[in-house]
């Protein structure tokens, strides 16, 4: 027993992920950790998106399921589990079956090596984001064999779409990441700070990448302006184009293909390749994140330092989820005084009870300590999840030739180019020296 | 532990590749390639060779087997027949590969010794394998890479339609 407690005990003190210090214990909480994050953070953006969607076309959104539509995705959860499993009889049995699991299975895995801090990751690998691309990059495989596997024409050709398009612009992804990957191994500090030849090794781990950005001193979406701001674009713009999301959704174009390639699909399955869409959203967005806004460093660790700062800082996690509690007591009290919505008032100021006592909870030094990082890196991934619904609710759908015009015509060639501009920036005293020995 | 995750993907490969020629249907076939491929890639973690393991996954699962199940779904090919085999082929098919197969094996327990390699003794870092490709092989590499590029153009012009790419040459 008292060896139990030790085991569980002793990585409290570590400074490592519980995979690298090797305890199955911790690795076992934070995968549950993890995926019950990932799972509350699925429902929220599935009411975020309706209302913020709905508020940019004037309309109210969810109203009636719980105080402003809040209990609407539980509701709709439920109505998923529920509703008949339906198979087309022409179907493929085995791999209908399978294309939905190899989508989710591919969406969560790569959360193993996302970094919510320097402590706060399933495990740090040395490949990290390979492990990542490469995961993700399963998920087309999911999506073709649903849309094949349903018999059916419209998922065919969503299929086709989709595959195409992930692929394509896969390339242009992996261009951008090999930028910042080159990025890493030049150790000179500051925005145009550059290192000499074999300046030192870089890393492809995601926890690397955050320590090379703390220790250069700028997040690598500024590093050699601005070719780490149009890396961070090409990446931007394919992440969105990888996630089949608006205005790049050609996959599920829902006025030409009713739903693409999950048409036949329903009830549960089809809440599978809903929970995929959304964790992957998360998931391109923490790579994001992690490769060019500094994952879970605060904002201005350099240019406003100091121990005044930090503390300045470490309120604002507090602070944010006071100012949350604060609105939902501000609706309770607006709420009609009607007998009918007295359940809705005591669950509204419920929730916002819930919000003020984790918000108080954050300003006690030991907890705020470790946990603002997880903070800064879901604030900053929440800010990539806005702009998605953001993109959703104000661009119109492209047409196919100009997707793949846009990926192979100028994406392509725009990543090749910054990948050498920053090669040759970041070795510029080397070829320097080149040039003037070959003068 | 070891052992264990080794014999699983060991079967999960072999498996695969029984199913990759029983099956009738070419996405079915393809499919199993797939697990084949996964199933390597976890072979080669297991080595320690973390690099090459993400490669196997990215380059064969992810793009090459996506484009074979995506040339599949354009021909919309179907079920092929399935032919009894000729008995030429049970003849001397079968004597044949079982001679092949414990002659590999022979030859690979007698000559390489049987002892367990450690993970991490083989150097399947990404800096080391960095250090081979951009440094000790540089030229071999990018003179592949150009290999890689006349392919490339071979297939574009053998693709394009005959009266552009005629307009073109002429």
């Amino acid at each position: 027993m008292h060896a139990i407690i030790d085991y569980i005990s002793s990585y409290l003190t570590s400074d490592k992920t519980p995979g690298a210090a090797g305890n199955m214990f911790w690795v076992l909480v934070y995968i549950m950790l993890v995926f019950a994050g990932l799972s509350v953070a699925v429902i929220a953006m599935n009411w975020l998106e309706r209302k913020i969607l709905a508020h940019m076309q004037v309309r109210l959104g969810p109203m009636r399921v719980g105080p402003h539509g809040l209990l609407q995705p539980i509701a709709d959860a439920i109505k998923l589990l529920l509703k008949e499993d339906i198979m087309p009889a022409e179907a493929d049995g085995f791999v209908f079956w399978m294309a939905p699991l190899i989508v989710v299975l591919a969406a969560f895995t790569v959360f193993v090596v996302v970094p919510f801090g320097p402590t706060h990751a399933i495990t740090d690998m040395n490949i990290g984001i390979l492990f990542m691309l490469g995961v993700s990059s399963l998920s087309v495989l999911g999506i073709v064999m649903a849309g094949w596997a349903s018999n059916s024409h419209y998922p065919l050709m969503g299929a086709l779409r989709s595959s195409a398009q992930m692929v394509s612009y896969e390339i242009a992804m992996g261009l951008a990441v090999v930028s910042v990957i080159l990025v890493t191994s030049l150790h000179g500090s500051g925005l145009y700070g550059v290192g000499g030849a074999g300046a030192g090794d870089g890393t492809l781990s995601m926890i690397g990448i955050v320590r090379a950005q703390q220790e250069q001193g700028v997040w690598f979406i500024f590093k050699f302006f601005p070719l780490g701001l149009i890396a961070f674009f090409i990446f931007a713009v394919s992440m969105v184009a990888e996630t089949n999301r608006a205005p790049f959704d050609l996959a599920e174009a829902e006025s030409e293909l009713t739903a693409g390639f999950h048409t036949e699909y329903s009830g549960f399955r089809w809440s599978l390749f809903f929970l995929a869409e959304y964790s992957a959203m998360i998931a391109v967005s923490s790579i994001a994140v992690t490769l060019w806004l500094g994952g879970w460093l605060r904002p201005f660790p350099n240019l406003l330092n100091g121990d005044t700062w930090d503390q300045a800082f470490s309120f604002i996690p507090g602070i944010t989820f006071l100012f949350f509690a604060a609105i939902c007591f501000y609706n309770a009290v607006r709420m009609p005084k009607h007998p009918l919505f007295r359940v809705q008032t005591i669950g509204l100021f419920g929730f916002g009870v819930v919000l003020g006592l984790i918000g108080l909870a954050l300003f006690v030094p030991a907890v705020s300590i470790r946990v603002q990082d997880i903070f800064w890196f879901a604030a900053k991934v929440s800010g990539f999840m806005y702009v998605y619904i953001w993109f959703r609710g104000t661009f119109p759908r492209y047409r196919f030739d100009q997707l793949m015009q846009l990926g192979w015509k100028v994406l392509l060639p725009m990543g090749l180019g910054v990948l050498i501009l920053t090669a040759i920036f970041g070795l510029w005293p080397s070829i320097q020296q080149l040039i003037q020995r070959l003068i | 532990m070891h052992l264990f995750l080794f014999l699983m993907f060991g079967a999960v490969c072999v498996g695969g590749a029984i199913n990759l020629l029983a099956q009738r249907h070419p996405i079915t076939s393809a499919l199993s390639l797939i697990a084949v491929m996964a199933a390597l890639a976890g072979e080669y973690l297991l080595l320690g060779a973390e690099f090459v393991a993400a490669v196997q996954v990215i380059v064969y699962a992810g793009a090459i087997m996506v484009l074979f199940v995506f040339v599949i779904m354009l021909l919309n090919a179907g079920e092929e027949e399935q032919t009894k085999g000729s008995r030429v082929a049970i003849l001397l098919g079968v004597p044949g590969m079982l001679t092949g197969g414990l002659l590999i094996g022979w030859v690979v327990l007698r000559h390489s010794g049987t002892e367990s390699v450690p993970i991490g003794a083989l150097p399947g870092h990404p800096t080391d394998i960095a250090q081979l490709l951009f440094h000790d092989f540089l030229l071999p590499f990018e003179v592949t890479s150009v290999l890689i590029l006349i392919a490339i153009m071979g297939a574009v012009v053998l693709a394009s339609k005959p009266e552009a790419s005629a307009g073109k040459v002429g």
